[in-house]
């Protein structure tokens, strides 16, 4: 079975001004995402998060190396529209994604778009509003609707195309902080519940919490690449790239230079009460 | 002040007239819209207005709304109305003054131009108050469907339209936000003569403009990343379907149609 995406030495540039060098934004990316996996991509702006996670369904396209999602090159123009219905991408601001002015119309704008018979449209709607908990809000009109569930229409309007994988380019940096759980909770739950390959692109440290893997890019490259225990013990790498620790490692990193002994890998909260309660415990 | 914007405004609700398919319901305003210039007696104008308020009536609209609704065109109706009472020239002239004067036809002329774009304004807002904008777009592509023969971008003009209803509300809260921060800025937007007042808007059009257009690229690439390849192959969610009420009211439609263009010829 192919992998969900894969990408060679992938170089990406936007065009430059006249008399100008090419800044590449992406210098050669090889990063493997399997199927059914959570994977954070965390950087700071600038660092190519973005531009990357936009050559995986072909809204940019490679200017070096090659993507292929599950084996479709995606530099092969007959394979836009299958490439572009396996991978389904939210945007960061729900208002320019939106594009009907009912609920439902909006979320059947993909399958519309992909010729489902009408009785099939139907179903995917409704079971697509129910999978991101707005199945009450059917005929409602968007523009009346809070952030985080404007967010989640505009999920529920991707899974109704029926992808193998989301990517969410930084889908919860507008939102307030319920929003952004309510966001969150429902990625985690469509991850686990329908084993859909989540990307979520993110500055925020915390929501790499639970991921199976962080990716972290610097300039272009990925600089760190394992699980959240992992990347987030390096602290040293991580400060070098421009991201600060989550809140609980960088407790315990003070801690542990203060003397106490406790370990680097506690990410959630409870995790890092226990590593303390445990280290004062052995004093 | 940009709240009371009306256009394209729509009352939900679940009498018959929500439920006409939106194809008849442009038929049937089209029709009334023929028969408003065609009817040329005050019986003629009678039975047309008898039929709005019937229409009224049915859809549970109130008679309140619509007449709201006149007010932003309230200077169109006295200008034309002026128009036609001061300039019509003719045999019975009952006062002048200067280049001023009424005549009969004068008189009779102002009366059924006001009385038409009344009737007709209030027949169209009546439609798009009792059809959701999505419909109405939906049965304009399905009636123009025929054009496409003729290289007429139907699916595309549509689209642009139910794109521009779905971004009106976020607009209207956009140039309210951007008007506030000017405001904050000191920006004064009430006092001065009406130059002073065309000027001070140019510091919120160009944010607003910028703002639209990055809007504008960034909803073209989500469409494409939800497979918009434009109308070929397009299936629909809501498939229009003409029912037996929609053929009663066509006919209905046809008949007053008739009537009207049978009292004209009559003379009445």
């Amino acid at each position: 079975m192919p992998d969900m995406i894969q990408t060679e030495s992938l170089r990406f540039a936007y065009p430059a001004d006249e008399g100008q060098k090419p800044v590449y934004a992406l210098r050669g990316v090889d990063i493997t995402i399997e199927k059914g996996s959570f994977v954070v991509i965390l950087g700071h702006n600038g660092s190519g998060k973005s531009t990357l996670a936009k050559t995986f369904n072909a809204v940019l396209l490679p200017a070096g190396g090659k993507v292929c999602v599950e084996g479709m090159d995606t530099l092969d123009e007959n394979l836009l529209l299958a490439i572009r219905q396996r991978v389904g991408m939210v945007f960061q601001n729900p208002d320019n994604q939106i594009v009907a002015n009912v609920v439902e119309e909006d979320v059947a704008f993909a399958p519309e778009n992909l010729g489902v018979p009408t009785e099939e449209i139907r179903k995917r709607v409704d079971a697509a509003l129910k999978a991101v908990g707005m199945d009450e809000f059917v005929t409602h009109a968007p523009h009346l609707l809070s952030g985080g569930q404007k967010q989640r229409i505009a999920i529920a309007g991707v899974i109704a195309m029926e992808p193998a994988c989301i990517v969410l380019d930084e889908a919860t940096a507008m939102l307030d902080p319920i929003g952004r759980r309510e966001v969150l909770a429902t990625v985690h739950r469509l991850n686990r519940e329908k084993g859909i390959t989540v990307v979520l692109i993110t500055h925020h440290m915390n929501e790499a919490e639970g991921a199976d893997r962080v990716l972290v890019m610097n300039d272009g490259r990925v600089d760190l690449d394992g699980t959240p225990k992992e990347v987030f013990s390096q602290l040293k790498r991580l400060r070098a790239t421009g991201l600060t620790a989550p809140d609980t490692v960088d407790l315990l990193d003070r801690l542990r230079r203060g003397g106490l002994d406790v370990p680097l890998d506690a990410l959630t909260v409870e995790e890092c009460a226990d590593a303390i309660a445990d280290a004062l415990k052995k004093r | 002040m940009l709240k009371d914007i009306t256009l394209g405004q729509y009352f939900p609700g679940n009498t018959a007239a929500h439920k006409l398919d939106p194809r008849t319901k442009i038929l049937l305003v089209l029709m009334y819209i023929i028969a408003l210039f065609c009817g040329g007696s005050f019986w003629a104008y009678g039975l047309l207005a008898l039929v709005l308020l019937l229409c009224v009536r049915i859809s549970g609209v109130g008679l309140k709304a619509l007449v709201r609704g006149l007010k932003p065109v309230l200077f169109i109706i006295v200008f034309t109305g002026m128009l036609n009472l001061f300039f019509t020239p003719g045999e019975g002239v009952l006062w002048a003054w200067g280049p001023f004067h009424i005549t009969d036809s004068g008189l009779r002329n102002a009366a059924f131009m006001v009385l038409r774009i009344m009737l007709l304004i209030m027949g169209t807002f009546l439609m798009t108050y009792t059809t959701s904008p999505i419909s109405l777009t939906d049965g304009l592509e399905r009636l123009l469907n025929g054009l496409k023969r003729f290289h007429v971008p139907v699916h595309e003009l549509t689209m642009i339209m139910s794109i521009a209803l779905r971004f009106i509300p976020t607009l209207i809260e956009e140039t309210d936000k951007i008007m506030s921060a000017q405001k904050a800025r000191g920006a004064d937007f009430e006092s001065g003569n009406l130059m002073e007042k065309a000027k001070a808007l140019v510091p919120i059009l160009v944010p607003l403009f910028i703002s639209a257009f990055r809007r504008a690229d960034e909803l073209a690439t989500a469409m494409e990343c939800r497979c918009y390849h434009g109308g070929e192959g397009r299936t629909k969610l809501h498939v229009l379907k003409y029912e037996r009420r929609d053929y009663t009211a066509l006919f209905l439609g046809t008949l007053i149609l008739a009537a009207v263009l049978a009292m004209r010829a009559v003379g009445l």
